[in-house]
């Protein structure tokens, strides 16, 4: 059976084991909101099943024409939302290097002044009347994406005393495999807040932490209309099945 | 120095945080116009295949209080046991069921409530089948990396008793933390993140 609209086999091959000393760990202290809500026994190891191997498909038609632009995509008509304009654009690669075709990337944001538009955020800045935080698009056959948006603000929250979240835009990823699902956030290069944030401090490796900060990108912006930042993101890779036994004799 | 494998890193994870609900489900937090409807939030129709059955899950932290916060993904076989997905080389799933459901717990309750239909058996690597059962992606402010597990049937006992996974499991007294009660047509389901009776988490 090949990929939707493609003439690719799909692949089917076991996802490669995931770097657990890569990834921050449940327990991290620092961030209050984990001490009770990590599990704290030792996870069930097992090569993937069928169950962990499938995932479903989502195609371009469900996407609205505004999906990827969040200047506009809850703005009146004629309207934007205020601050400094963006375009985020990147590719979304396997640990193999391959670009992933038809990933579902979902983002959701605060507003320039660092205030989301949820019930549960009582930050005193001002929400948007024309920004509602949220956009999505689904990855091209190379695995690129690229959507508008305008740059969130710093905020404070309640951790320490005094703890301030980096400009950042949370991400989902939904790849081919349900074992790939990942939620992740992005950086902005040069801020100086991502090294005092005890979110970004329960990821032990310098260099992962830097593989969430988006890159200026100046080749990318649009003059007299938005800067550009590249963020790329890598999905857990597959192995070949060409060498593995299939006694259900597919 | 030998050859590089070039092989790339996985992006790390971060929280979903408290306001996932923004990106995931905005219709559910107040964010309307923005997409006809949220993602997953419906997974039957009509002519879908199978046994309707509800799904009460909650998710409760070491204190043993639910979480309001939590967003659920589940992902499941159709009542034949074919996932719909290029993946699935062994036959066509129901044309009418996706398989894949998304929903926010309940900002009052904490329950997550899914209506799907009950999945028939799926082939583990070996051949022989694995009872039937739901995997389960788990995320949520405190949460640094998605939880994954899953939930099999109370009523399937036998199955149960010859499911590969469930016998991997050391300590038996565990296995129950991944079996749903029957409750009418509804199956209740604990996801207990810490403690006593903490729920068997996955690594796959």
């Amino acid at each position: 059976m090949a990929e939707r609209g493609t003439n690719r086999s799909p692949e089917t091959g076991a996802f490669f084991q995931r770097d657990r000393q890569w990834h921050p760990p449940a327990f991290t202290p620092n961030y209050k909101s984990s001490v009770l809500r990590s599990p704290q026994k030792a996870l069930l190891s097992f090569d993937n099943t069928l169950s962990e191997l499938t995932g479903p498909v989502f195609g371009h038609a469900m996407l609205g024409e505004l999906d990827n632009d969040l200047i506009h995509n809850f703005a009146k008509a004629g309207e934007s939302a205020i601050g400094e304009r963006i375009i985020v654009h990147g590719r979304v690669f396997d640990e193999r290097g391959k670009g992933v075709p038809g990933v579902l990337l979902e983002f959701w944001q605060a507003n320039a002044g660092g205030r989301y538009r949820h019930k549960k955020d009582g930050y005193l800045a001002p929400l948007d009347p024309n920004f509602g935080g949220c956009g999505r698009t689904i990855t091209g056959e190379d695995g690129g994406y690229a959507f508008r948006t305008v740059r969130p603000g710093p905020y404070p929250w309640p951790n320490g005393p005094n703890d301030w979240r980096p400009a950042h835009i949370h991400f989902s990823v939904f790849g081919h495999g349900f074992a790939q699902r990942l939620i992740t956030q992005m950086y902005f290069e040069g801020d100086p807040l991502i090294w005092r944030c005890p979110i970004v401090g329960g990821i032990s490796n310098k260099e992962a932490i830097e593989a969430l900060i988006a890159s200026l990108d100046m080749q990318s912006t649009i003059p007299m209309d938005a800067l550009a930042y590249k963020f790329d993101i890598v999905l857990r890779g597959r192995r070949s099945t060409l060498f593995e036994n299939r006694p259900e004799g597919n | 120095m030998a050859q590089s494998l070039d092989r790339l890193k996985e992006s790390p994870s971060q929280t979903a945080g408290p306001y996932v609900h923004i990106g995931l489900t905005p219709n559910f937090c107040g964010i309307g116009g923005v997409y006809a409807s949220d993602l997953g939030s419906t997974m039957l129709n009509g002519e879908t295949r199978g046994e309707r059955i509800e799904l009460r899950i909650r998710v409760l932290d070491g204190t043993g209080t639910p979480l309001k916060d939590a967003l659920i993904e589940i992902w499941q076989a159709d009542a034949a046991g074919f996932y719909n997905s290029p993946a699935e080389l062994r036959g066509t799933a129901d044309p009418n069921f996706l398989g894949w459901g998304r929903q926010p717990t309940d900002m009052e309750t904490g329950v997550c409530l899914f209506r799907t239909i009950k999945p028939g058996r799926v082939p583990f690597r070996d051949g022989r089948l694995m009872a039937p059962h739901i995997t389960l992606w788990i995320v949520a402010r405190g949460i640094n990396l998605g939880l994954h597990t899953r939930l099999y049937f109370s009523d399937e006992e036998k199955a149960n008793a010859e499911d590969p996974i469930l016998a991997r499991i050391e300590h038996r007294l565990r296995v129950p933390t991944l079996i749903a009660e029957r409750q009418g047509d509804a199956y209740v389901f604990d996801i207990h993140l810490q403690g006593e009776k903490e729920t068997v988490f996955f690594d796959s």
